[in-house]
C-alpha cells in the first residue's frame, strides 16, 4: 500500500541520511583475549574462553594489533587520532552480550573528524566524519526451529564503528559512501570489508525535510543492513515510506526499523526497545588508553599511498585516462602489478632473445597506456573467467612476464587476439609468453615472400572468385584475404595479407 | 593474648605459617600432620563458626602429600606444605565457586584465580573456600546467602565482612592464612574485628584475574594471617605483575619478608601521621583508647607524631557507594542465567531475567544493582558517578598531601568492636558506616593495614596503618615493630 506514492511527494522532501558502519578489524585474535577471531570458519561455540563468555573473575587485555588497525583506519580517514583515550562499558542486557555490557568508547573516542572524497554520480562529494571508535562484536543468534541459540565466536571480535556526519542526501550516495569506505578499508588492509559475511555492517540513519528546511527532520534508524544493494533500497523505500507519511500530515515516528529483504520493504524492529539508557563509564579492568608519538608515527608509516592519491598519480605520471587509473587502482595488488610491469625492463624491449622483426625497427616500447589496457582488457576478462584476482594469479603471472607478453604484441611480433590467447595459457601454466610461442609457432607471418607465395596460391585455386573479383564485387577481396589467413593459421599480419592479395591479383591480370 | 578463641598450646594448628614452615623444615611436622590437625579442628569448630562454605579435604590431604613429597626431595619455601583456606571469590578449577550468592548455585570455575594459583605453586595447601557477604557486599558477612560467619569471640557477634569467614578461620586457627580481598574495607575491618592482620595491598600489586568482580577499580586481594610477618609471606607469594591483568603493575616486587625480618624494634626518625578525621564522633571511646595507646607505643619506639588532616575523608562513604555501586552495576549484569549458575527459565526473555535476579541476587547486592544502575542513569550520570569521580580524585589528593609530610598515617580500622549479628543489618547507613576508616584508602588506591592493638570489652581492635603506594614494606615494618613491642599475641607463639 505504501508502494504507489505519486512522485511529486519525492520531490517536495530533501532525504537526509548519515551511515554508522561497523568494520571488523584483521585480526588473529579477538580484541580482549587469544580466541582465534575467525568465527566464520569454526563451529559454534568453538572460539571462546573465560573474557569472552564473561565468565566470573575473566579480566580484558587489549589486542596492541586491533588498536593498530584502527589507528591506521582513523588515519586514512584523515581523523584526528587521540593519543589520549580509554575504553568505557556500554551496558544493556540482551542474551548476544555475554558480559551485560560492550566494551566501547563513547566520550573520549579514537578518532574524531575526518572525512570521505566520495563521487556520486561522476560529481565529487566530500562526506565528514563525526567519529571512529573502537569496540567489541557481539555474539551471533541463531534462530532456528522455534529455539534462538547464542554462537559467542563473534563475541569480543575487534571492530571499529565509523560514524558519519548527516551528509547524504540520496541512496545513491549512500551507496558510494559505502563502497569508497570499503574500498579504502580494504587497500590499507585493516578489513577485508567483506559485507556477506559480516565484516562491514551499515547501520543507517535518515530523515526527511522540505527543501531549504534548515531543521532535520524526526530520524529513523534501519540497522544492519549487509549489502550495498540493502543500503540503497533500504533508503529509497524509506524515502519513499516518509514521504507519504508527511504528505498525509502525519508525523515520521522516531523509531529503530529492520530491512526485510524478501519483501524489499522497512519494518519496526522490536527487542532492544526498553535498552536506551546505556548508562556509559570508563572500563575500571583497563587503563586510559595512551599512544605513543613515536607509535603513532609507525602506524602512520604503515599506511600506504591511499587511493585518492595513487590514482592522481597514475594519471599525472603514466598519462592515464582517470577511468583506467580508477580500474587500475580497484585494489592494491592490481596498482602495484600495473607499476611493476612498468618497471620491468621487458615493458621497454621484447625479449632480448627476440629477433627483431623486421630491417631497422627496434622492438617497439609498450607504453603505459598499453601495458594499463591489456591489465583492465585481456587481464582482468581472464582472472574473471578463472574466478581469480592479482593477488592471486601474481606468482603465475610474474610483472615481467606480461611485460614481455605486451611487448611482443606491441612490436608485431603475435597479433592482439594470439596475445590474449597466450596470456590464457600463461596464467594457467606459469609458462612465458616467447616459449608458448616459439613452441606452437605462433608468431606472425610476415615475411614478405611467403605470403606473396601463398597469396599466389589462393588467387591460382580461387579463380571464381578472381573473375567475382573483376567484374566489381569487391567482396571477394575479403574471401581472398580469409584464404591466406587461413593458409596462415590466422599468424599473417592483416594488412600485409591484403596487400599481398592486391598485389597477386594484379601480377595475375597482368601475367 | 588471653581469652582468644586459638588451639591450644602444642597443637600444630596454632603455629603461624612462618612457625609451621620452620617446624617443617626442622623435620618436627609434616605437611600432612598440619593439614590433619587444621581439618580437624575445622570439624570440630566450623559447624559454629559457619567460617567455611567448602572445605576440599581430600584435595587438601593430596596437595600436604605432595608438599611433604617436595620437601623430602630437597625444595623448601616459606609456604611450602602450608595450609591455608580462600575466601570463596576466588575461581578454583573444578571447586564450585560462590560469591557467597545464590546465583552461583552449581557454577564450577574452568580456572584458577591467579593468586590462588601462585599459593600453589608455591606448594600452599588449600582447605576450602570460606564465607563471605554475597559478592563481597557488605560489612558483618550477614549478607551471605549460605547465612553469616560468627566472630570467634564471642560467637554472637559479626566476625565483620566481607572476607567474615576469612577473618574467623583465620582467628579460629582454622587456616594458617586466609585470601580475602578488600574493596572497601573487607580485609582490614574483619581482621581488626576478629584480632588478626589484614593487610590491602596498593591497587595493581596483586592480580585481580579470578577475583568476581564487585568494583573493579577498588578491588585488590590479600592476605589476613596469624601475625605481621605472615602476611608479608604471603604478599611476597602472591604480589607481582600479571599480563592478564590489564590493570596489574609491572613494577618490581620489594622483598616484604626482608623489610619485616629488619624491622628491630626502633622507629627512629618515621614520621606517623595521625589524622584528626579519623578520631571525631562515631568513634566507640573504647576502640579510642586502644588506638590512642597504640599510637604511643609508636611514639615510644621512636616514631615521631604528625597531626595530618584528610578533609575529604568526610565524603568517602557517600563517594564509594556510587563509585563501587556504579562499576558492581554492570559488573554484576552479566549473572543472567544464560550461560552459567541460577537460572529461572521463563518463555519470555525479560521475566525470565527479571525472575533469574529476583531470586538469584539478595537483598544488599539488589540495593547496590539499583544504586549504581541509578548513579549512572542519563541525567543524573554527572551529578552522581561524575561528581563522585571528581571527589575521588581529591580523596586521592588527600592522601598525597598528607603522605608528602609523613611516612604512614595510622588511626583505627573500625570505629566499634564487633557488633551483634542482627544489630545492623535493618539500618544500612551504619552498617556503611562500619567501613568510614578504610573506605577512603581504597579510593585512593593505597596500601593499608590492620594489626591487633588490645581488646576492648573483651573484644578485638585493630590499628590501621596506611602508607604511600607501593610503601608495603614501610606499612609492614611499622606493624611489625608494633606487634613486638606491644608484645602481642603473635610474637608470643612464634
Ligand atoms: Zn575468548
Amino acid at each position: 500500500m505504501q508502494a504507489a506514492h505519486p512522485p511529486s511527494d519525492l520531490d517536495a522532501f530533501e532525504l537526509v541520511v548519515g551511515l554508522e558502519t561497523h568494520v571488523q578489524l584483521v585480526t588473529a585474535s579477538k580484541m580482549f583475549c587469544a580466541c582465534a577471531a575467525d568465527a566464520d570458519l569454526a563451529a559454534p561455540n568453538t572460539r571462546t574462553c573465560p573474557v569472552c563468555l564473561g565468565l566470573p573473575g575473566a579480566l580484558p587485555v587489549p589486542n596492541a594489533h586491533a588498536v593498530a588497525l584502527a589507528v591506521r583506519a582513523a588515519l586514512a580517514l584523515g581523523c584526528t587520532v587521540h593519543a589520549h583515550t580509554r575504553f568505557e562499558r556500554k551496558s544493556y542486557h540482551y542474551p548476544d552480550l555475554p558480559k551485560g555490557y560492550q566494551i566501547s568508547q563513547y566520550t573520549r573516542p579514537l578518532g574524531t573528524g575526518g572525512g570521505l572524497d566520495v563521487d556520486v554520480e561522476g560529481r565529487a562529494g566530500h562526506v565528514r566524519l563525526e567519529r571512529l571508535h573502537i569496540e567489541e562484536d557481539t555474539a551471533r543468534l541463531v534462530h532456528a526451529a522455534g529455539e534462538t541459540r547464542v554462537d559467542f565466536n563473534r563475541a569480543g571480535i575487534p571492530l571499529v564503528e565509523i560514524v558519519t556526519r548527516p551528509d547524504l542526501r540520496s541512496p545513491d550516495a549512500a551507496a558510494a559512501y559505502v563502497e569508497t569506505l570499503r574500498h579504502l578499508l580494504r587497500w590499507i588492509g585493516v578489513s577485508t570489508a567483506a559485507m556477506a559475511s559480516g565484516a562491514l555492517r551499515v547501520d543507517v540513519n535518515c530523515s526527511l525535510r522540505r527543501f531549504g528546511d534548515p531543521a532535520l527532520g524526526t530520524k529513523v534508524e534501519i540497522k544492519n543492513l549487509n549489502s550495498i544493494a540493502a543500503v540503497r533500497a533500504a533508503l529509497a523505500y524509506e524515502r519513499r515510506r516518509q514521504a507519504a507519511c508527511l504528505a498525509r500530515g502525519e508525523a515520521v515516528a522516531h523509531e529503530t526499523r529492520g530491512w526485510d529483504e524478501a519483501a524489499g520493504r522497512t519494518t519496526p524492529q522490536r527487542g532492544k526497545e526498553h535498552a536506551h539508557d546505556y548508562r556509559y563509564f570508563p572500563e575500571p579492568d583497563l587503563p586510559p588508553l595512551v599512544l605513543p608519538e613515536a607509535w603513532l608515527t609507525e602506524q602512520r608509516a604503515a599506511l600506504p599511498e591511499l587511493p585518492a592519491a595513487r590514482r592522481g598519480r597514475l594519471v599525472a605520471a603514466h598519462g592515464l585516462r582517470p577511468e583506467d587509473a580508477r580500474l587500475l587502482t580497484r585494489d592494491r595488488a592490481t596498482a602495484d602489478y600495473f607499476e611493476a610491469v612498468l618497471a620491468t625492463d621487458g615493458a621497454t624491449r621484447a625479449d632480448p632473445e627476440a629477433t627483431p622483426p623486421g630491417p631497422g625497427a627496434g622492438p617497439a616500447p609498450a607504453p603505459a597506456t598499453s601495458v594499463a589496457a591489456w591489465i583492465t582488457g585481456p587481464l582482468f576478462a581472464a582472472l574473471y573467467a578463472r574466478g581469480l584476482d592479482v593477488a592471486a594469479v601474481r606468482n603465475h603471472l610474474p610483472p615481467a612476464h606480461l611485460a614481455a607478453l605486451v611487448a611482443l604484441v606491441a612490436s608485431g611480433v603475435v597479433t592482439a587476439n594470439v596475445g590474449k590467447r597466450v596470456l590464457g595459457e600463461m596464467i594457467d601454466t606459469g609458462s612465458r609468453a616467447r616459449d608458448i610461442v616459439d613452441r606452437d609457432g605462433l608468431a606472425q607471418v610476415d615475411d614478405a615472400a611467403d605470403l606473396r607465395r601463398i597469396a599466389e596460391g589462393v588467387v591460382a585455386a580461387n579463380p571464381k572468385a578472381v573473375a567475382d573479383y573483376r567484374a566489381g564485387k569487391t567482396a571477394s577481396l575479403g574471401f581472398l584475404i580469409g584464404g591466406v589467413m587461413k593458409a596462415t593459421h590466422a599468424q599473417a599480419n592483416p594488412d600485409a595479407a591484403r596487400r599481398a592479395v592486391v598485389e597477386a591479383l594484379e601480377r595475375s591480370a597482368g601475367g | 593474648m588471653t581469652g582468644g578463641p586459638h588451639a591450644p598450646p602444642g597443637d600444630p594448628a596454632a603455629l603461624t605459617a612462618a612457625g609451621a614452615a620452620r617446624a617443617m623444615r626442622d623435620g618436627t611436622l609434616t605437611s600432612a600432620a598440619l593439614t590433619d590437625a587444621y581439618l580437624a579442628r575445622i570439624a570440630a569448630h566450623d559447624p559454629h563458626l559457619n567460617a567455611y562454605l567448602t572445605v576440599t579435604a581430600d584435595d587438601a590431604r593430596a596437595q600436604a602429600a605432595e608438599a611433604d613429597r617436595r620437601r623430602a626431595a630437597g625444595e623448601d619455601g616459606p609456604l611450602l606444605g602450608v595450609p591455608f583456606a580462600l575466601k570463596d571469590l576466588f575461581t578454583t578449577a573444578g571447586i564450585r565457586t560462590t560469591a557467597g550468592s545464590r546465583m552461583l548455585e552449581g557454577y564450577v570455575p574452568p580456572d584458577d584465580a591467579e593468586p590462588y594459583r601462585r599459593l600453589r605453586a608455591a606448594g600452599a595447601v588449600l582447605l576450602g573456600k570460606l564465607n563471605m557477604d554475597e559478592f563481597a557486599m557488605g560489612s558483618s558477612n550477614e549478607s551471605s546467602a549460605f547465612g553469616p560467619a560468627r566472630n570467634p569471640w564471642d560467637p554472637g557477634r559479626s566476625p565483620g565482612g566481607s572476607s567474615g569467614g576469612a577473618a574467623a578461620a583465620v582467628a579460629a586457627d582454622l587456616c594458617a592464612f586466609a585470601l580475602g580481598t578488600d574493596t572497601g574495607g573487607s580485609i582490614r575491618q574483619p581482621a581488626a574485628l576478629c584480632g588478626v592482620v589484614g593487610l590491602k595491598p596498593t591497587y595493581g600489586r596483586v592480580s585481580r584475574r579470578g577475583m568476581v568482580a564487585f568494583a573493579s577499580s577498588l578491588d585488590q586481594a590479600g592476605p589476613l594471617a596469624k601475625d605481621v610477618r605472615d602476611a608479608a609471606l604471603v604478599l611476597d607469594a602472591i604480589a607481582g605483575h600479571d599480563p592478564a591483568d590489564a590493570t596489574s603493575a609491572d613494577r618490581p616486587v620489594p622483598d616484604h619478608a626482608a623489610a619485616v625480618a629488619a624491622a628491630g624494634a626502633d622507629l627512629g626518625g618515621l614520621r606517623i601521621g595521625v589524622p584528626a578525621e579519623y578520631f571525631a564522633d562515631g568513634l566507640d571511646p573504647a576502640v579510642r583508647a586502644a588506638v590512642e595507646a597504640a599510637v604511643m607505643d609508636l611514639e615510644a619506639a621512636g616514631a615521631r607524631r604528625v597531626a595530618i588532616s584528610l578533609p575529604h575523608s568526610v565524603y568517602a562513604v557517600a563517594v564509594y557507594y556510587l563509585v563501587a555501586t556504579a562499576e558492581a552495576s554492570a559488573n554484576l549484569a552479566r549473572y543472567d542465567g544464560l550461560r552459567y549458575g541460577r537460572a529461572v527459565p521463563d518463555d519470555d526473555l525479560w521475566a525470565r531475567y527479571a525472575r533469574t535476579r529476583g531470586e538469584g541476587f539478595g537483598l544488599e547486592v539488589k540495593r547496590r544493582i539499583v544504586l549504581g544502575t541509578f548513579a549512572l542513569s542519563a541525567g543524573y550520570h554527572d551529578a552522581y558517578y561524575g561528581r563522585a569521580t571528581r571527589v575521588r580524585r581529591r580523596i586521592r589528593a588527600d592522601f598525597d598531601a598528607a603522605l608528602a609530610r609523613c611516612d604512614v598515617i595510622v588511626g583505627p580500622t573500625s570505629p566499634t568492636t564487633a557488633f551483634r549479628l542482627g544489630e545492623r543489618t535493618g539500618d544500612p547507613l551504619a552498617m556503611y558506616l562500619s567501613d568510614i576508616y578504610t573506605i577512603a584508602l581504597n579510593l585512593a588506591g593505597y596500601p593499608g593495614l590492620s594489626v591487633p592493638c588490645g581488646l576492648a570489652g573483651g573484644l578485638p581492635v585493630g590499628l590501621q596503618i596506611m602508607g604511600r603506594p607501593w610503601g608495603e614494606p614501610t606499612v609492614l615494618r611499622v606493624a611489625r615493630v608494633y606487634e613486638r613491642v606491644a608484645g602481642l599475641r603473635a610474637a608470643e607463639r612464634a
